[in-house]
């Protein structure tokens, strides 16, 4: 007992120090904590403690790519290729192309025709494929024929997962132009699972501007006003917002998209004042709508978003500079919302809110204030509690305890990981527990010289045969922390953090360091009799 | 200096003798717990029922939340429970799910934001869809039931298999009665709620193994004691620990009541619930099973449990 190796207690008193060191810029104010980390050498860890989203305030919404929307677009585009196949093959169909709940079918009646476009086709299903997770490509569609002459392309499981996969890896990017756009700092967007987008805005004030940012999948077409007399497959009719509740029948073919932007700014039209957005081609989209509007002088052409019509105005002449403007009824703010969006791009599919959790910054200050002030309180009252009931080893205890909360902190710096109200409900619950060490211990020695022991012999039997339990009782508890942090998510994982991190610290405070402690306290007193 | 004792010192109670009691205690307990849970149910948070919950706090003065009532019934959103939270400047409006699957909800919430009207500062929203609620109850459910089945190996290796038993009968225990708790006392419960019931788990495996700990050293020390006095006498010298560190928790977790805001307290109560509920079936429920399980001071070995057992059948 009397023998403390001094490189023990070098170290601990080291690590209590770096400990120190390390939680240190999470105390000061910002402005302090930028000249301090300016003054210091690189590899110190001067970090500040990262809050939750429920600590500083901001928004978590979770969003799922809608796999009914993909399959649509899959076959959509589908339908295209293969339309556009027989019109340049020259192959009559019966009957139209038919688009069913999960795939495409065409009646090609004749034989030898049916032979000669067979390969085409079969092309055209395997080129619709995609890379799936282990970088095979697998084919998007099943192709079968039969005699009547009836082919039919059936979207496969495969296909449409690799789809969602690469939806969510786009909408990915293109999310984080969106919110990058809005100005806020650090915005954070990952994946979540096979279809779950996670974006997480810290200290945004307007949720229902991100949301509508995050919700819209802004797609923009250019597509001509369907004529008197068209063939019906070939026409839809979209709601028209200038004229609500009216709608307008415009082709299904799409002349322009929005992918074929390079750029979009919000500005204002020189006659009427009404808010506009600027937009220019890039040389493909420039061409093409050059083409179009100089073989459709005198026609309306509609401009489409998200299924909806914006405006249909008529093509007065030939358009080949490569830029134009879109005007609807727009208010100052939505045409910067839209400009903001054409220029990110448009989602490869629909988005769905799934989940949103949104704190305000008056909350989370409370929350701060309320988690520091349960902590001050119950520490305070622990620390209490024990010093009347040990005396000096209460002392001894607390030092310890204090030490424990440094290390929890520093543990919590640097592993980056978030700190949230649960997780400092955590906290407080590990100072209760923490003690459980020291109470273990401190029991077991009085036990020890009751049964008559002399003081050094029930130190030591104490501090022996305490250990076992406290590691016994410690695993049980830290492998419903570590289950805990697996399974939950957010605040609850700060929870699970706090919770490991504070049961593996009190073995190194609570036995070590108390044992150091009272080492040194013999040494120095050599007391006649226990003083608990 | 005069050192507080809470518990005396050199405690002799017979607490083996307390089972005849303790058991019908405890069984009654556990049926009304589950008779509570399937007949009141619990109060489900949003987390779990999915639907939508706002905090609202007034910009001056305190909430009108029969004005607020009133306004609720025009939003067209279902019912809407309106409730004071804290301060009397707080309020929280929750409603149920909408019909017309996750999409619905978002229209549903920006209706209510309109319908409010400037009065109230928006201090927090949540809105969780029906697929999310339901993957939050799964994983939930999945999280406490393997915690208990991963502690059970750990126990089965580190003691004998009637540890195991009693260890994982008390903390089945405790978990009923904390069901019980949340179903009677309608705390809310949510993914929080999850994490306190763990921490319950945790914390009561732990008093139960402290106390195992004991009785383990015990029945090798005194080989020829029955089996009844043996835990008594393992009981009482773990007592003023047991005692000391349930005062400590406690008093952590009351604190947290207090002043750790309306947020964490419905996990707070529970934790403190749990505490009590772990420290007494560690001490009544769990070290009595081990006499009805057969074990004796001969059938502990004196070599580390997992190996040294064979070959020891009690004579």
């Amino acid at each position: 007992m009397l023998r403390f190796a001094t490189w023990k207690i070098v170290s601990i008193l080291a690590m209590t120090a770096f400990a120190v060191l390390v939680i240190v810029p999470s105390l000061l104010s910002p402005e302090n904590r930028e000249a301090l980390i300016a003054h210091l050498p690189s590899w110190v860890p001067a970090r500040a403690i990262v809050l939750g989203l429920d600590l500083q305030g901001g928004s978590h919404v979770l969003l799922e790519v809608d796999s009914a929307s993909v399959t649509k677009s899959l076959i959509d585009n589908l339908r295209d290729s293969v339309r556009r196949t027989l019109r340049e093959e020259k192959i009559a169909i019966t009957g139209g192309i038919g688009v069913l709940q999960r795939g495409v079918q065409v009646r090609i009646p004749d034989a030898a025709e049916r032979a000669r476009v067979m390969p085409k086709l079969k092309q055209l299903a395997a080129s619709a494929a995609s890379a799936s997770a282990d970088g095979s490509r697998v084919p998007a569609f099943d192709v079968t024929e039969n005699e009547s002459g009836l082919v039919q392309f059936t979207v496969t499981e495969a296909g449409v997962s690799a789809k969602i996969r690469r939806a969510v890896e786009q909408s990915i990017e293109v999310l984080r132009r969106r919110v990058d756009a809005l100005g806020t700092t650090e915005p954070n967007i990952q994946r979540q699972g096979e279809d779950r987008i996670l974006v997480e805005v810290p200290g945004l004030q307007d949720t229902g501007k991100l949301k509508e940012i995050l919700g819209t999948t802004a797609k923009l077409e250019f597509r001509l006003v369907a004529e008197p007399g068209a063939d019906p497959s070939e026409t839809e009719s979209l709601d028209d917002t200038e004229r609500p509740g009216a709608k307008l029948p415009v082709e299904k073919r799409v002349m322009v998209q929005g992918e074929d932007l390079t750029d979009a700014q919000p500005g204002f039209d020189s006659r009427t004042q009404e808010p506009i957005v600027n937009f220019r081609f890039n040389i493909r989209g420039g061409q093409r709508f050059g083409e179009v509007t100089s073989e459709n002088v005198g026609r309306p052409f509609a401009i489409v978003l998200d299924g909806k019509v914006i405006s249909a105005p008529r093509i007065l002449g030939p358009i080949t500079g490569g830029s134009g403007q879109i005007s609807g009824r727009f208010t100052v703010e939505d045409a910067n919302k839209l400009a903001i969006l054409l220029r990110a791009g448009a989602l490869p599919a629909k988005l769905t809110i799934v989940e949103e959790r949104t704190v305000g910054p008056g909350l989370g200050q409370d929350s701060i204030d309320a988690g520091k002030r349960a902590a001050y309180v119950g520490a305070g009252l622990v620390a209490f509690y024990m010093l009347i009931t040990y005396g000096v080893f209460g002392v001894f205890a607390n030092i310890a305890l204090a030490v424990h909360i440094a290390f929890i902190f520093a543990g919590l710096v640097l592993l980056g990981a978030t700190l949230t109200l649960p997780g400092i409900a955590g906290i407080v619950l590990t100072i209760g527990m923490a003690v459980d060490s020291n109470v273990l211990i401190y029991e077991r020695i009085r036990e020890e010289a009751h049964q008559g022991r002399s003081i050094l012999s029930a130190l030591d039997a104490g501090f022996n045969r305490a250990f076992a339990t406290i590691v016994d009782s410690n695993v049980t508890m830290f492998v419903a922390a570590a289950i805990l942090y697996f399974l939950g998510s957010g605040p609850v994982r700060g929870f699970a953090v706090s919770l490991a991190l504070g049961i593996l610290t009190t073995i190194i405070t609570a036995v070590t360091m108390t044992r150091m402690m009272i080492t040194l306290w013999y040494r120095y007193k050599r007391p006649a009799r226990l003083p608990i | 200096m005069k050192l507080l004792r809470l518990a005396p010192e050199d405690t002799k109670f017979p607490f083996m003798r307390f089972r005849r009691v303790s058991y019908p205690f405890s069984a009654v307990l556990s049926i009304a717990s589950v008779v509570l849970f399937l007949s009141l149910g619990m109060n489900f948070g949003i987390d779990f029922s999915g639907g939508t919950l706002i905090e609202l706090r007034a910009k001056s003065g305190t909430a009108d939340i029969a004005k607020l009532r009133a306004t609720a019934e025009h939003m067209d959103v279902g019912d809407v429970e309106v409730q004071g939270f804290g301060a009397p400047s707080d309020v929280t409006l929750r409603f149920g799910l909408q019909k017309g699957g996750d999409a619905a909800q978002e229209v549903a919430v920006s209706r209510v934001k309109a319908a409010i009207g400037d009065g109230y500062e928006i201090r927090r929203t949540e809105v969780v869809g029906p697929r999310v609620s339901g993957e939050l109850v799964q994983s939930g459910t999945l999280g406490v039931v393997i915690s208990i089945v991963a502690v059970l190996c750990y126990l089965w290796f580190r003691f004998e298999w009637q540890f195991a038993v009693g260890a994982i009968i008390a903390t089945m225990h405790d978990l009923l009665l904390t069901v019980g708790f949340f179903a009677l006392t309608r705390l809310e419960f949510n993914t929080t709620s999850i994490a306190a019931i763990l921490t319950i788990v945790g914390y009561s495996l732990n008093e139960t193994v402290v106390v195992l700990d004991r009785i383990r050293e015990m029945m090798r020390k005194y080989r020829r004691m029955p089996t009844d006095q043996l835990i008594d006498l393992s009981v009482n010298a773990v007592l003023p620990r047991t005692v000391m560190t349930a005062t400590t928790v406690f008093l952590a977790l009351l604190s947290l009541v207090v002043f750790g805001g309306q947020v964490i307290r419905s996990f707070s109560i529970a934790m403190i619930w749990g505490i009590f509920v772990a420290t007494y079936s560690s001490v009544f429920i769990c070290s009595p099973m081990l006499i009805y399980l057969g074990l004796r001071s001969e059938t502990v070995g004196t070599a580390p449990p997992a190996a040294g057992k064979l070959g020891k059948a009690s004579a």
